[in-house]
C-alpha cells in the first residue's frame, strides 16, 4: 500500500537552511544537506528545498545546492524557488534534483507547466500553490504569489485543476493563513484541492502538534504532509511523526 | 564498466552516485553504441516518455547496442523507464500505435488506471514509497537480504503487463509488476532504487556484485 509521505522542507538562503514565521524574522538552522542525511536516517520520505530568496539573488548556490544533494541523498528531493523559464528548470534537473516546485512563474505563464511536463515529465514538476482564505467568502480561497505578497484574484481550486490538466505532477499547497501559526493544517482548504485533482497533494502551514499530522492526511484528504520548524528545531523527529500517523492506523513507511 | 545508457540527456548523477555508493568501481555514462558494447554490465535509467526514449535510443543504435548486450548475457538492470522499455512496446507519447522497446519481455506498457476493480479512484501519478511483494517461489538475486514488503520510492503513471519474468509486484489500484527478471542476470524495476535510501541502496549492491562477477 502507497504509504503516506511526511517531508521536512528547508527554506535556504545562502545555502544555509532558514525558517521564516509568516515569511518573516528569519532564523538560521544550519547546512541544507546535513539536515536532510539527518531527516533519511529518521525515515523522511523526501525533503524540499526551498530557496527563498532566489527571485532577487543569484541562482548558481541553489544549483551548487541541488549538485551536493544528487551527490550525497539516497532520497528523493524537490527544490523550489525562483524559476522563472524552462531554462531555469532545465538547470535545475540537470544538476540533479528530481523535482522542481514552480509556483509565480507559473502563475504568470500557465504554459511554463505544459512544456516542463512535456521536457522533464509531469514527476517532476510540482505546482507550489500559496494560498489565503478569501474572507467571508465560505470555502474560497484566493492564489497568492511573489513568497505570498500579491494576491492575483485567482481561485485556487480552479488554478490547482488547471496545473494538474496542464501536466503537474503533484501540488505543493500551503495555507498562508496557518503557515507559522503552529495552528496546524487548512483542513478545508486541503481537501478542497485534494478532491478536485486527481494527482497527489502536499498539505503545507501551520503544523504544530502530532495530531495535525494526521489532521492532513485524515480530514485534509491529503497525499503527505510538509512541515519545516517542528523538525529543524527538534520538537519532533519524522519518526516520531511516523509513529504516531501509524498509531493512528495510517500507512507510513518505517 | 558499469555503462548508464544516456539516451535523453537527462539526470542521470542519482543512478551514477547510487552505484558508486553501492561500491562500483568503474561506472560510466555512455551515449555512444560502442561504448555499450564494451561495458561488462549495463544501466538503463528511467528519464522521460517511453515514445520519445524509444525513437532517441533507435536513432542513436543505442537500442540495437542494449539489446545485444541482453543477448549476450552482461548484467542489465532497467530502472523504471529501463523497465518497461524491455517491453515490446509502451503507448507514452504514442498516440497512434505502440512505440517499440527491446523487446526482451512480452507486452504492451500502459497507463496505471485511476480506479482499482471497486470504483475507487487513486492519483496518478502513483508517486512515494510503497511495499514490493514478492512472489513464493521468486529466488531474484537483486533482493538477497531484502524484507519481504520492504519499502521502495516510486514515481511513474505506467506499468509493464504480468508475464511469467515477475518476480515482485507492487499494488495501487492495480497489481502490477515492479520486479522482472528475464535471464539470469537480466533484472528490471519499477521503483527507484538510487532513491529508496538504505534498501535501494542494497539492491544497487547486489547488482553491482552480479555485475562485477561478470
Amino acid at each position: 500500500m502507497l504509504a503516506k509521505r511526511v517531508i521536512p522542507c528547508m527554506d535556504c538562503k545562502d545555502g544555509r537552511v532558514v525558517k521564516g514565521v509568516n515569511f518573516v524574522n528569519l532564523r538560521d538552522a544550519g547546512d541544507p544537506i546535513e539536515l536532510a542525511q539527518r531527516y533519511d536516517e529518521q525515515k523522511a520520505d523526501e525533503v524540499v528545498f526551498l530557496d527563498i530568496c532566489a527571485t532577487s539573488d543569484d541562482r548558481a548556490t541553489t544549483v551548487e545546492l541541488a549538485s551536493r544533494a544528487a551527490q550525497e541523498l539516497h532520497l528523493p528531493y524537490c527544490v523550489g524557488g525562483g524559476f522563472r523559464s524552462v531554462a531555469d528548470i532545465r538547470r535545475m534537473i540537470a544538476a540533479g534534483a528530481d523535482k522542481v516546485s514552480i509556483n509565480s512563474a507559473a502563475v504568470a505563464d500557465p504554459s511554463i507547466i505544459t512544456q516542463a511536463a512535456a521536457a522533464f515529465g509531469g514527476q517532476a514538476i510540482v505546482c507550489a500553490i500559496d494560498a489565503k482564505h478569501v474572507a467571508g467568502a465560505g470555502d474560497k480561497w484566493e492564489v497568492y504569489v511573489s513568497g505570498g505578497r500579491k494576491p492575483t484574484g485567482i481561485d485556487v481550486v480552479e488554478w490547482a485543476v488547471e496545473a494538474a490538466r496542464r501536466g503537474a505532477g503533484e501540488i505543493l499547497l500551503t495555507s498562508m493563513d496557518r503557515d507559522g501559526s503552529c495552528d496546524g493544517f487548512d483542513c478545508a482548504l486541503t481537501r478542497a484541492v485534494s478532491r478536485a485533482v486527481d494527482i497527489p497533494v502536499i498539505a503545507s502551514g501551520g503544523v504544530g502538534k502530532l495530531e495535525h499530522f494526521a489532521e492532513g492526511i485524515v480530514e485534509g484528504e491529503a497525499d503527505a504532509v510538509l512541515a519545516a520548524s517542528v523538525f529543524h528545531f527538534g520538537t519532533y523527529t519524522v519518526r516520531e511523526v511516523k509513529e504516531y500517523l501509524a498509531s493512528q492506523g495510517i500507512p507510513v513507511r518505517l | 564498466m558499469i555503462a548508464i545508457v544516456d539516451y535523453a540527456k537527462g539526470n542521470l548523477q542519482s543512478v551514477y552516485n547510487g552505484l558508486c555508493a553501492a561500491g562500483a568501481q568503474d561506472v560510466r555514462i555512455v551515449t555512444e553504441p560502442v561504448q555499450i558494447e564494451q561495458a561488462d554490465a549495463v544501466v538503463l535509467p528511467g528519464v522521460g516518455a517511453f515514445a520519445d526514449a524509444s525513437a532517441s535510443m533507435t536513432q542513436s543504435g543505442q537500442m540495437q547496442a542494449v539489446r545485444q548486450a541482453i543477448q549476450a548475457g552482461k548484467p542489465y538492470l532497467g530502472i523504471c523507464l529501463g523497465l518497461h522499455m524491455m517491453f515490446e512496446g509502451g503507448t507514452e507519447h504514442a498516440p497512434d500505435a505502440p512505440a517499440p522497446g527491446l523487446g526482451v519481455a512480452p507486452g504492451i506498457v500502459d497507463r496505471i488506471p485511476s480506479k482499482d476493480e471497486h470504483g475507487v479512484s487513486f492519483k496518478v501519478p502513483h508517486v512515494g514509497w510503497n511495499t514490493m511483494h514478492r512472489g513464493e517461489d521468486s529466488a531474484c538475486p537483486l533482493f538477497d537480504g531484502i524484507d519481504q514488503d520492504e519499502y521502495f520510492y516510486f514515481t511513474h503513471s505506467y506499468v509493464v503487463p504480468s508475464s511469467p519474468f515477475t518476480q515482485a509486484t507492487t499494488t495501487h489500484a492495480t497489481e502490477f509488476p515492479c520486479v522482472v527478471q528475464t535471464g539470469p542476470v537480466c533484472f528490471g524495476v519499477q521503483f527507484h532504487p538510487e532513491k529508496s535510501s538504505d534498501a535501494g541502496l542494497h539492491v544497487l549492491r547486489n547488482f553491482v556484485a552480479l555485475a562485477q562477477q561478470a
